[in-house]
């Protein structure tokens, strides 16, 4: 094996691109490695671990681009630098209008001065000097970004509660205002249903529901999951749900969030209680009880968060999408082996859902991402027993794009967990809408067709499918991908966990 | 302190620094977004950026002052 490289210098791409092009290169024939990224200090440990550094690393800056290739020989590697190269210079083309493009918000603001929203998914160590200069300016901000630290957090959400501005994040990857989805969110009708919500997968999982079942919404509100916290007192859920309440094209509120610390709890039920209109709460994993007792609806899950929702919203009776004896004819079609259950998600809220409701009926679940009665994984990396396994945990994506984004990883996990014997049954999700890969479910397809062939194991496959049918990706198209292969499709997360729950009684 | 209540419903424009794709969305839906070709700022100086930043609060405290005059 041989390593080549290349430094770029002064030239810049976001981790994303390179992450993506990366992990293209790598399935090249005659490459082991690659490494493509910017001279951070992450990239520089990661080349250091692999056995890749070279010293012409050592003068680099954060502006500098590295291309790193290990391959069989040394036309191999540079071939696949010259891939890179050339998919670098695509990227560029298309994202480069005629227009002068900017280079930082500043000069973006010259360009749209009523610019009124700042999405910021650039890295961490940046993003909180980004969204204080959008605050500022008098712009809201949705911080995309992850590793800002919650002393930012606090700073940059005090600031935007004085100026009555949105701090949407950290680590929000989902939202919709006024209608415009911004990140990872579905495409979801206009309506009367408002949302403020602590969790990505969580917000999408509910707003698509909300449309499937015929209903809409006014605004879709991430506000990171850390805001509920002892330290950031609920900030931006408190401001975001009193103007909820002030808006008249609100009727009906939805909260979305792990379980409050005790005492925003209190301070946020004092700041809803005189709402004049009905709220449905969803903290996840609490006591019911506790919401119903202060005269709000409270959901069991994300699926009857959007059913109570379009029910208050119109005075109509709503069902969820596939009803219990549904579920139970899908389950009765299936040939049940006795064996261990393995989920793959990309969405973390719902890895958390899942591990709660199979509790029941599992007597031991592991995950990376444990739930109260759940418990760790020893290695991440190799599932024991049964694992319910969040893919898009930070484990999983140092120097790897979001498995929502990037299949991969996925992918790969899927052949390894097919040609485990044994394993039973494998669950997974597919999250549509803007900012997700085109073709999740072929990508899917294409892992377990490969893990069936080259083990021999059929395990049985069920996969729940968050979306709406005005998404980009094609919802009946997605639907139809999976089915063909022989995997289950559910609408939900918890009508497929419910499948689930059903063939485990089975065995 | 403006109120977020008055923003809804209006139009939103969208300044976007990062992931380009992001942008892409957006603009397959018409909205109105500019993307920025988004780099570390002073060069990926942290210790330089700092000081520009310390430069840029005072200027900024100067116009409020003078603004206030």
């Amino acid at each position: 094996m041989v390593v080549s490289h290349l430094v770029k210098k002064q030239t810049y791409f976001d981790s994303v691109t390179l992450m993506l092009i990366g992990s293209q290169v790598k399935k090249l024939d005659g490459i082991e490695n690659a490494v493509v990224g910017m001279c951070t200090d992450y990239n520089i440990d990661s080349l250091k671990r692999l056995d890749m550094y070279q010293p012409d690393f050592d003068s680099l800056t954060p502006n500098d681009l590295i291309i790193a290739i290990k391959g069989s020989d040394e036309k191999t590697a540079k071939a696949a630098i010259a891939e890179v190269e050339t998919r670098l210079t695509s990227k560029k083309k298309t994202s480069e209008s005629a227009q002068l493009v900017p280079t930082n918000q500043e000069a973006a603001a010259k360009q749209l001065t009523d610019a009124n929203m700042v999405l910021i998914s650039v890295p961490g160590e940046y993003a909180a000097r980004e969204a204080r200069l959008a605050l500022n300016a008098g712009r809201h901000a949705m911080l995309f970004s992850d590793n800002v630290s919650i002393e930012e957090e606090l700073e940059l959400k005090t600031l935007g509660v004085e100026k009555g501005l949105l701090v949407m994040g950290p680590d929000c990857g989902t939202a919709i205002i006024n209608g415009v989805p911004l990140a990872f969110s579905n495409a979801v009708r206009a309506g009367n249903i408002g949302l403020v919500a602590a969790s990505g997968t969580g917000l999408q999982e509910v707003t698509s529901t909300i449309h499937r079942l015929g209903c809409g919404i006014t605004q879709a509100i991430g506000v990171g999951g850390r805001d509920l916290s002892e330290k950031i007192g609920g900030k931006m859920t408190i401001m975001a749900t009193k103007a909820l309440i002030e808006d008249p094209e609100t009727k009906v509120i939805v909260l979305v969030s792990k379980p409050p610390a005790e005492s925003v709890l209190t301070k946020l039920m004092s700041e809803i209680k005189n709402a004049n209109k009905p709220v449905v709460i969803y903290f996840i994993g609490a006591d019911p009880k506790v919401i119903e007792a202060q005269g709000f609806t409270a959901a069991r899950n994300l699926e009857d968060a959007a059913v109570q929702a379009c029910k208050l919203s119109t005075g109509k009776s709503y069902v969820p999408e596939f009803s219990d004896t549904k579920i139970d004819e899908m389950a009765q079609k299936v040939k049940m082996t006795t064996g261990n259950v393995r989920g793959l998600y990309s969405g973390g809220t719902l890895c958390d859902e899942a591990q709660r409701l199979l509790q029941g009926s599992l007597t031991e679940i592991y995950s990376n991402t444990p739930v109260k009665g759940c418990k760790t994984m020893s290695d991440v990396y190799k599932s024991e027993g049964n694992c319910i396994i969040d893919l898009g945990d930070d484990v999983f994506t140092r120097g790897k794009a979001h498995p929502m984004i990037d299949p991969d990883n996925r992918a790969q996990r899927i052949v390894q967990e097919i040609s485990d014997k044994s394993v039973n049954m494998i669950l997974f999700d597919v999250v549509l809408g803007y900012g997700s890969h085109p073709d999740m479910a072929g990508e899917m397809v294409e892992a377990i067709n490969k893990g069936r062939k080259a083990s021999g194991n059929k395990p049985v496959m069920a996969a729940c499918i968050c979306g709406t049918q005005d998404d980009m990706q094609g919802y009946s198209n997605q639907i139809a991908k999976l089915e063909e292969a022989g995997i289950m499709v559910f609408p939900t997360n918890v009508a497929m966990v419910k499948f689930a729950q059903k063939c485990l009684e089975r065995k | 302190m403006s109120n977020l209540k008055d923003f809804f419903g209006k139009k939103v424009k969208v300044i976007n620094l990062g992931i380009p794709s992001f942008a892409d969305d957006l603009k397959r839906q018409n909205v109105e977004v500019i993307h920025t070709d988004w780099r570390p700022p002073a060069g990926g100086n942290k210790k330089i950026q700092a000081l520009l930043d310390k430069v840029e609060n005072w200027q900024n405290k100067v116009k409020a002052a003078k603004g206030a005059k």
